[in-house]
């Protein structure tokens, strides 16, 4: 690529402040097949840069959390999200609306679920976003079927012996995402202020709820 | 493929290591490679099962020392190619050298993006009643297809119980195979930790993958 090639990306996109006089390898490679794919017609920058921005900005766990915090506030929801959650979702109205073939899947003090995809990284993008590095990794794809009280470990996270764990492998479209159980104290929060107890681990089954004295004041 | 992707239940990768507050993409151009492999699906050149089966054919000592979006990349480039949509010379040009062809269904533009990041439904008409029933108990058949499947190794031959079903699915294996959605009959089978890592695993531990018919016989034949 010239010269002129860098200058030009570098002022469309407007992330690498700086850095084109030293871009990496790969970052070379990406923009040529951009450049390329972009020359043919197949692919409009507008709509590359649409999509970096939704999942920058507007695609992430905070709309599970959302989802989990109605859950724990409105049985009849919770009902509803455990028995279809597709259904369930789309019925609040909002802009959250979700694809096809999501399952919720209900932490109890008997059961705690677990997410992954030994396969590839299959994840519930609609309601958690880009799934983290750890969860597309080998370690955690390859040792979360077979040893998920070490994968826990790894993360922390100590449940009592009596607990079954349930670890679901997203071999198909099908999409899981865990209901964890609502922290102690959190009587009479609001659902805001429940939102911010949740975090994504807790919604694949490898974290739980911050608990109600973590909450930010 | 029996691939390196298929890694359930492997050993000898180490501890899972989760970072801080990780940002969506930690280079651009990973936030790239993410666009142009959905704007791509979008003209429908290839789906969402033939891309998950070139991630699979990639060279095993390159899947593992790669990152994920290296291989989405490497993917990217194979099927653009493969599909004739771009040339090796141009690649390595770094630019075109002919216009596009024709593509299956025309580009995304920004304004088509929201409907394009919405997943689409999997789901499609029956067309025969579903073989088995929740609670039924069945076996995973033992099969070892060279081209791409869902089933995983680790629970081939196994044997475990209906514990949903789903609906019929686009069966993966026939779309890639043979161009065709072949729906099937979609179950998640729920297995025992013991029934598959032996009597020292953990005796709480139970693990479900989703099964589309085929993969599945009834608990009492012979695994085949």
């Amino acid at each position: 690529m010239s010269q002129h090639d860098h200058d030009h990306d570098d002022d469309h996109h407007g992330h690498d402040h700086g850095e084109s006089s030293h871009l990496s390898p790969m970052d070379l490679r990406v923009k040529a097949l951009e450049t390329i794919l972009v020359e043919k017609g197949y692919v409009d920058p507008a709509a590359l840069d649409a999509i970096v921005e939704a999942y920058e900005t507007r695609i992430g766990p905070h709309i599970g959390a959302g989802i989990v915090a109605r859950a724990w506030t409105d049985p009849v929801f919770k009902a509803a999200l455990l028995e279809d959650a597709n259904t369930a979702i789309a019925g609040l109205g909002g802009p959250d609306r979700v694809g096809d073939h999501l399952v919720v899947v209900e932490n109890t003090p008997a059961t705690h679920n677990m997410v992954v995809c030994t396969l590839c990284s299959c994840y519930p993008w609609d309601v958690l976003g880009l799934p983290p590095t750890w969860y597309k990794s080998a370690p955690y794809r390859s040792r979360a079927v077979k040893d998920p009280r070490g994968v826990l470990a790894d993360f922390g996270v100590s449940l009592p012996a009596a607990t079954s764990i349930r670890v679901w492998d997203s071999t198909a479209e099908t999409r899981f995402m865990v209901l964890p159980m609502r922290p102690a104290g959190t009587d009479g929060w609001d659902q805001g202020k429940l939102a911010a107890l949740v975090t994504r681990d807790c919604m694949v089954g490898t974290g739980l709820p911050k608990r109600a004295e973590e909450a930010q004041p | 493929m029996n691939g390196i992707h298929d890694m359930g239940g492997m050993d000898g990768f180490g501890k899972v290591v989760a970072e801080p507050d990780e940002p969506p993409f930690h280079q651009a151009w990973e936030g790239r490679v993410l666009a142009m492999n959905r704007a791509m699906q979008a003209t429908k050149e290839w789906n969402i099962d033939v891309g998950r089966y070139w991630i699979e054919r990639l060279p095993a000592h390159f899947y593992l020392a790669s990152t994920y979006y290296e291989r989405w990349f490497e993917r990217l480039e194979n099927l653009c190619v493969a599909r004739g949509l771009v040339s090796r010379a141009e690649i390595a040009a770094g630019a075109s050298a002919a216009p596009g062809r024709a593509l299956k269904a025309r580009a995304a533009a920004a304004a088509d993006v929201e409907r394009l990041l919405q997943r689409g439904s999997f789901g499609r008409p029956a067309p025969a009643p579903a073989r088995f029933e929740v609670g039924a108990a069945v076996r995973a058949r033992n099969i070892h297809p060279s081209s791409h499947t869902r089933l995983p190794r680790y629970v081939r031959g196994h044997a475990g119980t209906i514990e949903r079903v789903h609906g019929c699915h686009v069966f993966p294996d026939a779309v890639v195979g043979r161009g065709a959605e072949d729906p099937q009959w979609l179950y998640t089978v729920r297995f025992s930790g013991r029934e598959l890592w032996g009597e020292e695993a953990d005796p709480t531990l139970s693990v479900s993958v989703d099964a589309w018919e085929s993969y599945l016989l009834p608990a009492g034949e012979a695994p085949t």
